[in-house]
């Protein structure tokens, strides 16, 4: 009974067409791209390369994106845990909605979700108008930004706990609660060791969103070189001119971010893969 | 990732007027997750909403039935349609290879494959569009074999696979992990032939999966901007997607036409989302004998 375990696709010459055909498809549409970006921005040679990078405009989109993904991401980590907690520790009406509602921006194009925005907060919106009488502007300048970028990446952190926070149960903070732990020691010495990773990735997702969001910020920004320009829009602005040298060298920039991105995923999945080991009872007694 | 790799998982504590919430935070988290959804994802549709009603219902029509915004429905629907089926059947393969076999370099594939979520859509954009531009590494191959894939609708389709890429194969990924092995041997030892097994035992339990998964791609590819707007070519009638529309309509200052067409994707989008969620719900259920 040799092939008795024998499973569906496992002749050889299955499997090398399947194998073969599935990494070739994969190097065309997702390898060579991103070598063709790095090719690109240094096809000029590195020199030019370095002086694209650090040209003032250039600096400038680095600074204004690190900015905005500096405020985006505590205000996410903050509303994706806290909606992981009360989602997965807690059963009450509306639980299924909310947790719907939060995959919003991820269905929503990033061009309306600028749209949103800029009829809310504009001059012309009911709550742009009334700030406007405080000389508050909120659109086509930073904050503006910021508020796209909130709302585009505040799935992730969420989205990457909440399977986790349900497969892991609540037994092991319940214990806690018994001991005669405080809610903060709780989530600090139980919680927080068992979603680390996750949490980490939910943050570097976050990040990499922020700092490539395009159309929604393309929508609030006034598009200002030297003002109100992100990476993502120099990019655009340079393709746009021509400078198609220029424009890979930022690209490289964010592609880099990427790749660092995929690293670290593969990384939390395999610290994941591998048993967790925690006595935390011993820990908060 | 998906609910069905943990059926065993009970729900945490049952709603009930008399069972007393054990860990504490309830208040705390549930107000902040509540206050975030109401400032940041709800109240900004109010803006549409006000917009919108600020136009009579003639001009409303008038506007989303502009012949060149019924023609970049036409066009952003049959893309998404192509770019989604491709992507069914290019992340049913990526899928079935990286749970099934071993071989070298997997877990870089596996790695890759999120490429897209984490690369900037408009850097996507830009590197498809020099690719497969007349003298680029791929157009100019596919210009021998007088295909056109630049400033034609189908780069739309290009940039919207590649955008959605992971989608399937992350959907599809653990539910193939979960098979088990025994009904599909048992099959196979019987004599029954690949394709018969693969039609008769796995595809079944594979099939809820895998329109998730073009369903979510789909989604995906109809808002889909950045990626797009470099390689489309943008000719009116042509290659103009309605999110682009929406852009230009914007950069005209006419914020009514804007809100309109934006209303019409904004619902389309959110009865896809809704839909995804209860078709989700239906089926993890019936896989965990519910």
């Amino acid at each position: 009974m040799a092939n008795a375990h024998r499973r569906v696709g496992d002749q050889p010459w299955v499997r090398r067409s399947l194998i073969g055909t599935a990494l070739l498809l994969a190097m065309f549409m997702l390898v060579i791209p991103v070598v063709v970006i790095f090719a690109q921005a240094l096809s000029a040679g590195w020199s030019t390369f370095a002086d694209n990078v650090t040209d003032q405009y250039t600096l400038h989109a680095i600074g204004l994106t690190l900015f905005v993904a500096a405020l985006t991401v505590p205000l996410n980590l903050v509303f994706g845990t806290a909606l992981a907690w009360s989602v997965t520790r807690f059963h009450f009406p509306g639980r299924k909605l909310l947790i719907t509602l939060i995959d919003i921006p991820f269905a929503v194009s990033p061009v309306i979700a600028g749209l949103l925005y800029l009829l809310l907060y504009g001059r012309n919106g009911w709550l742009g108008g009334w700030l406007a009488n405080y000389d508050v502007q909120l659109m086509f300048s930073w904050p503006g930004i910021v508020m796209v970028t909130v709302f585009v990446t505040c799935p992730f952190v969420a989205r990457e706990l909440i399977p986790l926070m349900q497969q892991q149960g609540s037994e092991e903070e319940e214990a806690g609660v018994v001991l005669g732990a405080s809610g903060w020691r709780i989530f600090r010495k139980i919680t927080l060791p068992n979603i680390k990773w996750a949490l980490i990735y939910g943050v570097v997702l976050t990040n990499a969103r922020a700092v490539g969001e395009f159309g929604a910020v393309s929508v609030v920004s006034g598009n200002v070189r030297g003002e109100t320009n992100t990476l993502p829009l120099h990019v655009e602005l340079l393709y746009q001119d021509y400078n198609v040298v220029g424009a890979f060298a930022s690209a490289s920039l964010l592609a880099a971010i990427a790749m660092l991105t995929l690293v670290v995923k593969a990384f939390v999945e395999w610290r994941q893969s591998r048993p967790i080991v925690s006595t935390p009872e011993k820990e908060v007694s | 990732m998906s609910a069905s790799a943990n059926p065993s998982v009970a729900p945490v504590r049952r709603f009930s007027g008399r069972s007393k919430r054990v860990l504490p935070g309830f208040g705390l988290s549930l107000g902040i997750s509540l206050f975030f959804v109401s400032l940041v994802l709800l109240l900004p549709i109010t803006g549409l909403v006000i917009e919108t009603s600020g136009m009579t219902w003639d001009q409303f029509v008038f506007t989303i039935t502009d012949p060149r915004v019924v023609e970049s429905y036409k066009v952003t629907l049959w893309t998404a349609l192509a770019a989604s089926l491709f992507n069914g059947f290019f992340g049913l393969l990526l899928a079935w290879i990286l749970v099934r076999y071993e071989f070298p370099g997997k877990r870089i594939v596996d790695a890759f494959v999120d490429l897209p979520f984490a690369l900037p859509t408009a850097v996507a954009g830009i590197t498809l569009a020099t690719l497969f531009a007349q003298n680029g590494w791929y157009g100019q191959w596919l210009a021998k074999l007088g295909i056109e894939v630049a400033f034609t609708p189908l780069g739309i389709v290009v940039a919207m696979a590649f955008t959605s890429i992971p989608f399937v194969v992350r959907t599809v990924q653990p539910v193939l992990e979960e098979l088990s092995p025994a009904d599909e041997e048992a099959a196979v030892s019987l004599g029954a032939s690949d394709g018969r097994v693969f039609r008769k035992v796995i595809f079944p339990s594979l099939w809820p999966a895998l329109v998730t998964g073009i369903a979510l791609s789909f989604t995906r590819s109809l808002g889909e901007f950045g990626a797009i707007i470099f390689i489309a070519g943008n000719t009116p009638y042509v290659s103009e997607v309605t999110s682009l529309m929406v852009f230009i309509r914007l950069q005209e200052y006419d914020y009514a036409a804007a809100s309109a067409i934006a209303s019409v994707v904004l619902l389309a989008s959110l009865v896809l989302l809704f839909a995804i969620n209860l078709w989700q719900g239906r089926y993890l259920r019936r896989l965990e004998g519910r």
